[in-house]
């Protein structure tokens, strides 16, 4: 029988909080995670998404709401009597012991029978293709090698919930594509439920089903990947996704069916918003790079000037200024000499609508 | 022709400087010899002085006299089993009582203020602590009045004099050297380690079993084999806290008597190389135990 997972129905965050002193890493976290779902906590460094993931394994204790399995409460169990598996950011394998007996560290705790221990390790050896490296201890193994010796370590004890804590920031580029793969590629064959905390937007859109950025120890949206990345409902979330033009405005016009027009620096800018936006309020107006191209003066466009520009194989990535000081960066087909006087222009619904302070 | 060649093939090789100092030999290389000259002229002359005197008896006779009059006379070499009495057990000990305590330290906030207390024994030395022990421990001491007063005892107990003096003042000396030697062991281990082992299903007594303690035998053996030869070399509290015609006669004492009571230096110098090949044995021993574990670094990650 290959790796099976325990069966439950889901894991349910119910209003968790974590204080350190006066600091609220975590306010009011709820979450419901369905089995076999591949989540991704998405967020800057210091948003909770690690205290989150600690909460949910137990290392850290948490101080309000709490933490269901189905009808099991767990955030009162100790780390070793909830059996999540973990990976951790530095893989945490036991130096002293082979690649083999790491693997088997778990089911050894558990009492499992030599025969069926064996057996388990077999498979997990062969599910993260460590076939030959057995006996290596973890110093002898490279960056990509520890990390599939931690996935399969803990994956091997069958867990309900598997959780990942940046496991992809210690390898190298080349690797970590390949490693995400990996991961993509287990999750598939296993359906583990899976929780993954990343700070890189492309690590949690490429893996997860669903995402859940959070900000200051608060949940700020939770969705697919597709609808994070086309419909973020705030501009930090805008901003982790990509839209690193913010422009700050004056709304002069708001159709409320979703269209919304905003004066920046005397340009008329057009763009989707799913917000209420009074006229008159001050508004900011996100644009990705890619969407940001030369142009022609008219509607959606900003006179700017250009400031570096960087040769990027395809294509050229710009930065500018506008007149007032707003710094832009933009996509071009074609070098411009820094200095050089420019339009730049997105359509319309490229251009997403915040409202300040939302 | 033939010399122009050769002088571009020794212009464009490396030159005599650059090749030693491929193999780390240079100029810096030099800083080394003061510490050599140190390590010859306060340790290897003076050690090779005493082996040589050891062989030249006083009496005369045979080169090895000395050492078959140390392993003839029972008063003599009864001193090695009653020092090994006194200093391995005063070791294990300590090491015993080190790991609980280093485990909670290093969990602590303010470990520097510990630390401070720690060392302050060590800096006080052993004849300060024997001094305070005296009278600390005596039939009118603070412990035994203590004891007497509140019934635990009905008369004071024989603490000083005897081998228990010795025993209790080497603990006391000897711990804040273990301890403070544990601890940077144990706080050497990334605690991640001990996180997965509990994500994995391992208890706290199993992370210690199956975990820290793999991963710190090499540390506790070193630490062993340096509190173990201060403990061996007791002499101070030997002669203050013990009984030093009795059961605390150590052997620095057999070496101080033969050198400064009988005037027989190469005796003392014998009673001095036995002592020295005694410690040497238990440190070889242990250390060489140490390839039964694990030694690498004690943490997961490459970094």
């Amino acid at each position: 029988m290959p790796i099976a997972l325990s069966k439950f129905d889901e894991v349910r965050l119910d209003h968790v909080s974590r204080d350190f002193g006066s600091l609220n890493a975590l306010r009011d976290v709820s979450l419901t995670i369905k089995r076999g779902e591949f989540i991704a906590l998405l967020g800057p460094s210091g948003c909770g998404k690690s205290t989150t993931l600690n909460c949910i394994a137990g290392l850290l204790p948490v101080t309000g709401g709490s933490i269901w399995l189905d009808k099991t409460r767990v955030d009162t169990l100790k780390p070793e009597e909830r059996g999540f598996g973990m990976v951790f950011q530095n893989y945490a394998l036991f130096p002293h012991l082979n690649v083999r007996q790491n693997i088997g560290f778990g089911l050894k705790m558990r009492n499992t029978p030599r025969v069926e221990m064996e057996r388990k390790i077999d498979e997990a050896v062969a599910l993260v293709r460590l076939k030959g490296q057995e006996h290596k201890l973890p110093g002898q193994l490279s960056g990509g090698q520890q990390q599939r010796v931690a996935i399969a370590r803990a994956i091997v004890i069958e867990p309900p919930l598997v959780l990942m804590d940046e496991p992809l920031s210690n390898l190298d580029a080349k690797l970590r594509l390949e490693m995400r793969a990996e991961i993509r590629r287990i999750h598939n064959e296993l359906g583990a439920t899976t929780i993954y905390v990343t700070h890189d937007q492309d690590e949690a859109l490429s893996l997860a089903d669903r995402i859940v950025v959070l900000r200051d120890g608060v949940i700020r949206q939770v969705g697919t990947p597709k609808e994070l990345y086309e419909a973020p409902a705030h501009l930090d979330v805008a901003d982790f996704m990509g839209f690193r033009n913010k422009l700050k405005g004056k709304v002069i016009a708001n159709d409320g069916d979703g269209r919304a027009v905003i004066d920046v620096e005397g340009a008329t800018f057009r763009g989707v918003t799913r917000q209420a936006l009074p006229i008159g309020a001050a508004a900011f107006v996100a644009i990705r790079p890619d969407d940001l191209m030369l142009g022609e003066p008219g509607i959606n466009a900003l006179k700017a000037t250009v400031e570096t520009i960087e040769y990027r194989g395809r294509e050229f990535v710009g930065t500018a200024r506008s007149a007032q000081g707003a710094d832009f960066v933009f996509r071009s087909h074609h070098s411009i000499a820094p200095g050089g006087s420019i339009h730049l222009t997105a359509s319309d619904d490229r251009v997403l609508v915040f409202a300040d302070q939302a | 022709m033939h010399s122009t060649s050769q002088a571009s093939h020794h212009d464009h090789g490396p030159s005599l400087r650059q090749r030693l100092a491929a193999r780390g030999l240079d100029a810096v290389t030099l800083l080394v010899l003061p510490a050599a000259l140190f390590l010859v002229l306060l340790f290897i002359y003076p050690f090779a002085f005493g082996l040589v005197l050891s062989f030249e008896p006083k009496a005369g006779g045979s080169w090895l006299a000395n050492y078959s009059r140390f392993f003839a006379d029972p008063f003599l070499y009864e001193t090695i089993a009653k020092t090994l009495w006194l200093s391995i057990p005063t070791t294990l000990l300590n090491l015993f009582l080190a790991v609980p305590i280093a485990f909670r330290v290093r969990l602590m906030r303010n470990q520097r203020i510990l630390t401070a207390i720690l060392i302050l024994p060590i800096t006080l030395g052993t004849v300060l602590v024997a001094e305070g022990l005296l009278n600390y421990l005596g039939p009118q001491g603070w412990l035994n009045r203590t004891l007497v007063t509140f019934g635990l005892a009905s008369q004071p107990l024989k603490l000083l004099h005897n081998y228990w003096g010795v025993f209790i003042s080497l603990l006391l000396t000897g711990f804040p050297f273990t301890f403070l030697l544990t601890l940077s062991y144990v706080t050497g281990i990334d605690p991640a380690l001990e996180q997965a082992a509990a994500t994995l299903g391992a208890g706290a007594r199993q992370r210690f079993r199956h975990v820290y303690l793999p991963l710190l035998m090499p540390g506790f053996a070193i630490t062993f084999c340096l509190s173990f030869v201060q403990a061996f070399s007791v002499f101070p509290s030997a002669v203050l806290l013990g009984a030093p015609a009795g059961p605390t006669r150590v052997i620095s004492i057999a070496a101080y008597q033969a050198a400064f009571e009988e005037y027989d230096y190469s005796m003392a110098s014998a009673i001095a190389m036995i002592m020295g090949f005694v410690q040497l044995a238990i440190v070889v021993a242990i250390l060489a135990s140490r390839g039964l574990f694990y030694r690498g670094p004690a943490s997961g990650a490459k970094g």
